[in-house]
């Protein structure tokens, strides 16, 4: 097998709510990554801080408090600002198919509500990093879920 | 320009990631880019990359180890040691190691939610903490660490503390890696004669008991420092902290900056560090997973299977 992937699992803004995150990160380390969480309530400047220092070639960020509308696009942008733009980032919780298409014009590549299987985000994953357009920088462009 | 060279295919810029090279990469490193640097650090740990050990400027420690038992609070400790040592004006690494899964290869690395100097808007330049796997290695921390903190001051930082997967009585592995070996204990962790038994004791440079909150930690200190100083004229200090309320941690800080390293210890570094060199050789050999499976099935016998190992090095 080749290396492990090395993923931050956060929960930016005001939201106290972490099992789905913990459920996640635990998925992810059982599929033979490297997962790295971050606990609760971050800003967008300290998960973007931890994907650099870390070195994270994937980042998944977990919203159940209805502001992934306004925080995840900031995240996106903010990776975009500071030139890292080969992120690639998910994400999941209790987000309406409404408010899908915003953040996939964003740059998020997959979102995950509840149901998802472990293994849908593992194949997720295995195919983000194999394509060359699934980095943050790419913007809007290919995205995982097929329904928005 | 530092000591570093990549292997015969230079990886660095297959991962997906823009065509930089390997100078640039680390010059940018040395004047502070971390991005740069966390990709070095993944090159060497990825073993795209070897380190030499830079030169020396004094006699104090470079490297330091802290181990100890799970759940004793090296993190904690960690956080508010790294708090002092910043105000003292150094810049210090941190390599928090945790353990791989031996099933799937997987980690879940949490030290790093501990170090809450990171999110310390005024510290935080000072202080770069990066969350390592054991990978495939045995014991408490990986060999490859070693070139990571060597890295690590090559490109400037002033020194690195490697916090070793919570370890039991017998994993000295970390005298590998370190210059100095500080053991971390909480209270109540068995009767006095826990504290005669053989192992990790032997090689502490200093031994801190933390939790001096709790009932028994006094106790167990003394208990320690008495075994300590039964058999040896250089016995380690011992100390008794809160990390949780802070008592003791200035003290603890100041002493570690300018800890000795014990005259008890140095045959068993080398003696450790030949062992962790000979593991990384067979677990680095390209037909290791393939032997693996042979004698998994039945192929093949259990010592031609070392013996092709073996070989295959030499």
């Amino acid at each position: 097998m080749d290396q492990p992937l090395r993923i931050i699992i956060a929960k930016p803004g005001l939201d106290g709510h972490d099992r789905g995150a913990k459920v996640v990160a635990r998925a992810l380390r059982d599929a033979g990554h490297e997962v790295i969480y971050t606990g609760l309530r971050r800003t967008p400047e300290q998960i973007i801080e931890t994907v650099r220092d870390e070195d994270a070639t994937l980042l998944g960020l977990s919203s159940l408090s209805g502001a992934h509308g306004h925080l995840f696009p900031r995240i996106c942008e903010t990776l975009r600002e500071h030139d890292m733009g080969d992120v690639i980032v998910f994400g999941g919780g209790i987000i309406p198919e409404d408010d899908w298409p915003p953040l996939f014009e964003a740059g998020v590549r997959a979102l995950f509500g509840p149901g998802t299987t472990s293994e849908e985000m593992v194949e997720f994953i295995a195919t983000a990093v194999k394509r060359d357009d699934a980095g943050v920088g790419h913007g809007a462009g290919w995205h995982w879920n097929q329904s928005a | 320009m530092m000591r570093v060279w990549g292997t015969a295919q230079d990886g660095i810029g297959t991962n997906r990631r823009e065509g930089e090279t390997l100078d640039e990469r680390f010059d940018a490193a040395s004047s502070g880019d971390r991005r740069a640097l966390a990709r070095l650090l993944s090159s060497i740990e990825n073993g795209e990359l070897k380190v030499e050990e830079p030169q020396r400027k004094d006699s104090d420690w470079n490297i330091l180890a802290l181990t100890g038992p799970p759940g004793v609070g090296k993190s904690c400790l960690l956080d508010r040691m790294l708090h002092e040592w910043v105000d003292h004006g150094l810049h210090i690494a941190v390599l928090a190691v945790d353990p791989s899964s031996p099933r799937s290869g997987g980690a879940l690395l949490g030290d790093r939610v501990r170090m809450r100097i990171v999110d310390d808007a005024e510290r935080k330049e000072s202080v770069y903490v990066r969350s390592v796997a054991t990978r495939k290695t045995s014991g408490s921390v990986p060999l490859v660490v070693r070139e990571m903190a060597f890295c690590l001051l090559h490109v400037g930082w002033d020194k690195v503390v490697i916090e070793t997967v919570g370890a039991g009585q017998s994993e000295v592995r970390c005298a590998a890696v370190a210059d100095r070996i500080v053991l971390v204990e909480g209270p109540a962790r068995g009767d006095g004669v826990q504290a005669e038994k053989a192992g990790l004791l032997e090689l502490a440079d200093a031994v801190i008991v933390n939790k001096s909150d709790l009932d028994g930690a006094q106790r167990h200190a003394d208990e320690l420092r008495e075994s300590l100083h039964l058999g040896h004229e250089d016995a380690p200090d011992v100390l008794l902290v809160s990390a949780l309320y802070g008592t003791g941690v200035a003290e603890a800080s100041s002493m570690l900056l300018t800890l000795e390293q014990s005259t008890r210890a140095g045959r068993a570094r080398w003696r450790e560090r030949l062992l962790s060199h000979h593991e990384r050789q067979l677990l680095e050999h390209p037909k290791f997973d393939t032997l693996l499976s042979s004698i998994e099935e039945g192929l093949m016998s259990f010592d031609d299977a070392y013996a092709q190992l073996r070989n295959g090095n030499e």
